[in-house]
């Protein structure tokens, strides 16, 4: 402080020419600040404004009927699209868990970090997650539902989706393990424990809040899907009887309320139940990853 | 001897499954080129990437899809000019301006941004921003102004986030040097720390680029999606995206292919974009 001030009383000496400079300099040093806060101000406003207007608008619509078993044009049910949505997650964590968890092991735990396989991987994961989910749906639609001739099915529709969120659970895992300290490792080989034997009982179990964390991020983007969806897995509004039979999920039943325009209330209160769902996953992403970083504290 | 056989073909399972990405995208190249590029084959590369009309159930149809080319540049375009502005100074408000205790709150706020379904954002597009412009502007109001704003929310998450990292990973010497020639808070922010992290904004950008010219649900619900040459920023416009999702319903042979050959372009497009971001982000990373 003392130093600071010596300093000042040293520059005295050109304070007339540094006053002109110095009137301007904090001119702009507010507008800027102004013109951040004005930035953050409009993002958050943005995302307040978008979840109250579907709250207050959509809330009151929330009725009885909206969840009974059936779907007619009457009730405009969006059960069905729920039970759908939640076989559809399942499933498609069923197919995109066991590749993804052991890409990471593989790419965290056997592989030479500076191979070209492992370039190879991550370049091909990189893409995976560039690609829109439209680009999904059609490669579904070709691939899954004529190729393999499952048709409009829930089987093609969580197939799609698995590819899409192979790079997410990728990714997660891979930081989860990688957070994991070698001295778990170390002190798993120094017991005699082998390669395979330390990571499924050592390392993996000691990076579970991760992986969760990632999971739960994945279902998220599963239950808010769309354009993936629509020409994989079908828009009957029918609950899904077996794999290869067509149902629509929450989502795009959302998006065919809202574009037939005829159940404007409904679709107010389908957007409630799905933004719930998706705030509540968040939500919970958010706990399950907290929890892990205060472990390693 | 049994247990190295048991190493060796645990090691091989999880290569494989490391694969299983690898394999992912050779199957979607080759769908999808198969499937598409035939039809432009077919419809003449000109006549298809250039043409400016598509009306397939005209006799003789025409499948030219420079319109839907053009909308999604446009739209894509207005997104950049409405979100990443925003996106970077909000950026830049979390890593240096935003006090430790807001920024535990905000930081979620801003990922729920990003978690929050396409579908949401264009209903709330459809309800909320088509009208507001067809009382203040006119016109029906989905346009490719309506896209053009939802898109920018949209983008702001991808922005922020990579902009925000790009932000903190400049060296704080750089921010210190900065106050020590007797710089403000701000000024060492902008004119020292930003053009630090400028390769890796630059990268949010074009990652920011790539959601919204990949968006389909919410661009569909509000720009109209006339398949015109786009005439206007209050006039509607169709997308790639969504030239693809409103005619495969009902589309058959050529049709159908034309439509395959779109979602070609458009794949076309975001493996470009991803180019330039793993370049950038190599050189990021470098510097």
């Amino acid at each position: 402080m003392n130093a600071k001030t010596s300093f000042m009383n040293g520059a005295a000496s050109g304070r007339g020419r540094r006053s002109s400079q110095g009137r301007r300099r904090p001119d702009i040093s507010l507008l800027l600040r102004m013109v951040v806060y004005l930035c953050a101000g409009i993002t958050l406003l943005a995302l307040l404004l978008l979840i109250a207007y579907i709250l207050v608008k959509g809330v009151p619509h929330l009725t009885v009927s909206l969840f009974a078993l059936e779907y007619t044009s009457e009730n405009v049910s969006l059960l069905p699209a729920l039970i759908n949505t939640l076989m559809m997650t399942g499933l498609a964590l069923l197919l995109s868990i066991p590749p993804g968890v052991g890409a990471s092991i593989y790419l965290t735990e056997y592989a030479d970090r500076n191979s070209k396989k492992v370039a190879l991987i991550r370049l091909t994961a990189e893409t995976l997650s560039g690609i829109p989910s439209i680009i999904y749906g059609l490669f579904g639609m070709l691939f899954f539902v004529t190729y393999w001739q499952w048709g409009y099915s829930l089987l093609a529709g969580a197939a799609t989706l698995a590819i899409m969120v192979l790079p997410l659970i990728m990714r997660s895992t891979e930081e989860a393990l990688k957070a994991t300290p070698d001295s778990y490792r170390e002190a798993s080989f120094g017991l005699g424990a082998g390669k395979f034997r330390t990571v499924s009982r050592i390392v993996l179990p000691s990076a579970i809040p991760g992986i969760l964390a990632g999971i739960i991020l994945a279902i998220g983007r599963i239950v808010g899907e769309t354009a993936a969806l629509i020409y994989t897995a079908g828009s009957v509004a029918v609950i899904c009887r077996d794999l290869l039979s067509s149902g629509r999920t929450l989502s795009l039943h959302m998006y065919l309320l809202s574009s037939e325009g005829l159940y404007t209330d409904q679709a107010y209160a389908t957007a409630v139940v799905l933004l719930g769902l998706v705030l509540l996953l968040n939500l919970l992403s958010g706990r399950v990853a907290g929890k892990l970083t205060k472990g390693n504290e | 001897m049994k247990s190295a056989i048991k190493e060796k073909a645990f090691e091989i399972l999880f290569l494989l499954a490391a694969l299983s990405s690898t394999a992912a995208v050779l199957l979607i190249c080759v769908f999808l080129f198969a499937n598409g590029v035939p039809a432009m084959a077919e419809i003449g590369w000109f006549d298809f990437l250039l043409g400016r009309n598509w009306s397939p159930q005209d006799v003789p149809a025409s499948y030219g899809i420079l319109p839907m080319i053009l909308g999604s540049i446009y739209v894509t375009a207005g997104a950049v000019i409405i979100g990443v502005p925003i996106g970077i100074l909000t950026a830049v408000y979390l890593a240096r301006f935003c006090p430790p205790r807001l920024y535990r709150r905000l930081k979620p706020a801003v990922d729920l941004l990003a978690g929050i379904p396409s579908v949401i954002y264009g209903f709330f597009g459809l309800m909320v921003i088509v009208p507001l412009l067809r009382e203040l502007l006119g016109g029906t109001g989905n346009s490719m102004l309506a896209a053009s704003i939802l898109l920018g929310m949209m983008i702001l998450p991808t922005v922020i986030g990579i902009s925000e990292a790009a932000i903190r990973a400049v060296p704080e010497s750089y921010y210190e040097g900065a106050l020590a020639l007797g710089a403000s808070h701000e000024r060492a922010v902008f004119f020292a720390q930003l053009p630090a992290a400028r390769s890796g904004i630059m990268a949010a950008v074009v990652l920011g680029v790539g959601r919204a010219i990949g968006e389909t649900m919410a661009v569909i619900m509000v720009a109209g999606n006339q398949a015109r040459m786009p005439d206007g920023i209050l006039y509607g416009v169709r997308t790639l995206t969504a030239n693809i999702v409103t005619e495969m319903g009902y589309a058959a042979d050529l049709h159908r292919e034309a439509l395959i050959a779109t979602g070609v372009v458009l794949f076309v497009f975001i493996l470009l974009i991803n180019l330039c971001f793993s370049i950038l982000n190599r050189r990021g990373e470098r510097a």
